[in-house]
């Protein structure tokens, strides 16, 4: 698929990594986003997914080749300067662990602000506290008991949820998703990710969606293996 | 939420680790300020002690062994100072009244000085207060004694009262003047000083009680004088121990102090009581400099125990640094969570010291007054003070920064996975 680069999300051109002192873990020669797009990224374990997120949100510099992400070349920006794009333009969901145990559940949703001045400047009527509750009841999470609730007394799928607004409140270009679904039942599964890919449509962010589990691919536009893009052997 | 309202949601979240922090560090904390409240309340107890005179006349010996007998009534003086000397001094134009002090005896264990209504009129301690009478007045009598507020408290002792006083200063002495028992006309009030354990008498008194003494014992029932008897006999002092002098002008006291030193006829001495008191106090200052050595090294302790338990905490907290960067906090905001974090602990640490050396400053302030003759006054924190504690809570911001640096260090090297 040939896209118009100023319509990419994700632009990728030979991208190397190695963890300091271990073998080569990624080596991509390209691998294109589409603006909008939510991507199903299969791999088995150890193929270098997390690795691979961690170049895309910045948090790791590649060795060589190039990532940009949202048109913005990631490369010639300071370490700083890469935290605040991630922050502004990224939200992440990760497998588990997701929450701030000492916050509550609107006060984790929120948090993202604090770092990202233009996330806090996309909410609608600048209201943070309607929108994270707007979000969570998208998400499956209205009820206002489960609100006042800590979230340490949450269920993982709960939790998971609260991620899930928290990662969509403000409106990031992309979502990333590293295997959000993996400690749910097959049921909520299905159940967390439709709602998940409703919302991204709805405020039109690309969805890059990591897992191992291949049975979720036919939800997504398009499903991509790690295998066929990375040319690094597990 | 900010960085310090994250921060204190954190520690609450490890409340019981941090509070113990914040005990250690709040105990340190009392422990120093304690000292130096003390070390100040001595200093100006010592301070405290004699003022408004300009001079201490004794027979020349050491300028602090004149200091500690007649001002502080320890030790005792090799020599005397004649009345001839004494007169002449005194009555020199440039005095303006002088405080002759006799001493040698004592009355169970605390001692006694003779000397003259000048005493009351003129002695000053803390300084401009004069001595006031909680009951009764000076002694006009021969064989009437003034005691001082300790004396009345540990004897038990009111007004008309007998006493009968020893010879020496032993705290049991076996030879004692009971031929001529002494009636307690005054009890002074608390000074906080000497004055509170000492009996005073009139100089005649104890010229009166030794008339039949000779070289340290009483004389046989034949040559013995009867306390009436004594009333007729001629009661001048021949000699004296010390003097304190006050003069006319300040600006006198040196040419006089040196006048006394090369005084031809007698071996004399003058001291300025406040500059012997400040040498007094260097000598017994290295005590408490110690003691706020040992202070400062626990107040050490108690920051490295804060450290200890932030550096600790800082494996099982991997996970929501790693959370904090995902959401695009930068180094500076992981530095500053901790960085805050020590200030929160730190800050309420030494908060919580200042409370609790209050408390006890509060509840130990008259068992200090009543047995040492201590005044403590807890008032408020000192510029020194602030310094202090200003100082604690900078060293632990400081400290924080080691922590904080290795939190930054993991989260570099986690990335936004969390290996644990």
């Amino acid at each position: 698929m040939q896209a118009d680069p100023a319509k990419l999300a994700i632009e990728a051109r030979d991208l190397r990594y190695s963890w300091p002192g271990k073998p080569l873990t990624i080596d991509i020669p390209r691998l294109d986003i589409a603006r909008g797009e939510r991507v199903f990224l299969k791999g088995p374990s150890g193929s270098g997914k997390s690795t691979l997120l961690g170049l895309l949100g910045g948090v790791l510099t590649p060795q060589s080749g190039s990532v940009r992400v949202l048109s913005t070349d990631l490369a010639p920006l300071s370490g700083a300067e890469r935290d605040r794009f991630r922050g502004d333009n990224i939200g992440f969901i990760f497998q588990m662990f997701n929450l701030l145990p000492y916050l509550g559940v609107l006060e984790n949703v929120l948090l993202p602000l604090q770092f990202s001045a233009a996330r806090a400047a996309r909410i609608p009527h600048g209201d943070q506290q309607a929108e994270a509750r707007r979000l969570l009841a998208a998400i499956g999470l209205g009820s206002e008991d489960l609100l006042q609730r800590p979230v340490t007394e949450l269920s993982i799928g709960q939790q998971q949820r609260v991620a899930a607004a928290r990662a969509l409140l403000g409106s990031p270009g992309i979502i990333v998703a590293d295997e959000p679904t993996s400690a749910l039942d097959h049921d909520s599964r299905e159940n967390f990710l439709s709602l998940l890919m409703s919302e991204c449509r709805a405020q039109g962010s690309t969805l890059l969606f990591v897992s191992h589990d291949t049975s979720l691919g036919h939800l997504f536009d398009r499903t991509l293996s790690l295998l066929d893009i990375n040319q690094v052997r597990p | 939420m900010n960085t310090l309202g994250l921060a204190w949601r954190s520690l609450r979240n490890r409340r019981s680790t941090a509070l113990l922090t914040i005990s250690a560090i709040a105990i340190s904390v009392a422990l120093l300020l304690g000292v130096e409240k003390m070390r100040t309340a001595a200093r100006e107890g010592f301070a405290n002690t004699v003022s408004g005179v300009d001079l201490i006349v004794g027979a020349r010996s050491g300028q602090l062994n004149l200091l500690l007998y007649s001002v502080f009534r320890v030790g005792d003086a090799t020599a005397n100072v004649s009345w001839d000397s004494y007169q002449k001094i005194a009555r020199h134009p440039d005095v303006a009244w002088t405080i002759p002090i006799s001493l040698g005896d004592s009355h169970r264990g605390f001692r006694v000085m003779g000397t003259n209504g000048n005493y009351f009129e003129h002695y000053r301690y803390a300084g401009d207060r004069r001595m006031s009478f909680a009951a009764g007045k000076p002694f006009e009598d021969l064989y009437d004694a003034v005691v001082g507020a300790d004396v009345a408290r540990q004897l038990g002792y009111q007004l008309g009262d007998p006493i009968v006083i020893a010879h020496g200063v032993g705290n049991v002495s076996f030879a004692k003047h009971e031929d001529k028992p002494f009636r307690i006309a005054g009890v002074l009030a608390k000074t906080g000083t000497p004055i509170d354990r000492t009996v005073h008498v009139s100089l005649e008194a104890i010229t009166a009680i030794h008339l039949d003494w000779q070289s340290g014992a009483r004389a046989l029932p034949g040559a013995q004088i009867s306390a009436d008897e004594a009333r007729q006999q001629d009661l001048t002092p021949e000699s004296i121990t010390a003097f304190m002098v006050g003069m006319e002008s300040k600006v006198m006291t040196f040419t006089m102090q040196r006048a006394i030193n090369d005084y031809r006829q007698e071996a004399l001495m003058a001291i300025i009581p406040g500059v012997a008191l400040s040498q007094l106090w260097n000598l017994v200052g290295i005590a408490d400099t110690a003691l706020m050595i040992v202070a400062a090294f626990v107040v050490l302790a108690g920051l490295l125990g804060m450290l200890t338990a932030i550096l600790t905490s800082l494996n099982e907290r991997r996970r929501e640094m790693a959370i904090l960067r995902s959401l695009g906090a930068r180094p500076k905001h992981i530095f500053t969570l901790l960085i805050t974090e020590a200030g929160i602990l730190a800050s309420a640490g030494v908060a919580a010291g200042v409370a609790l050396t209050y408390a006890i400053l509060f509840a130990a302030q008259p068992i200090l007054e009543r047995r040492f003759g201590i005044f403590l006054q807890p008032g408020g924190l000192t510029g020194y003070d602030a310094m202090i504690l200003g100082g604690i809570i900078v060293a632990a911001l400081l400290m924080g920064a080691y922590p904080a640096w290795r939190a930054y260090r993991h989260t570099l090297s986690d990335g936004l996975t969390i290996r644990v």
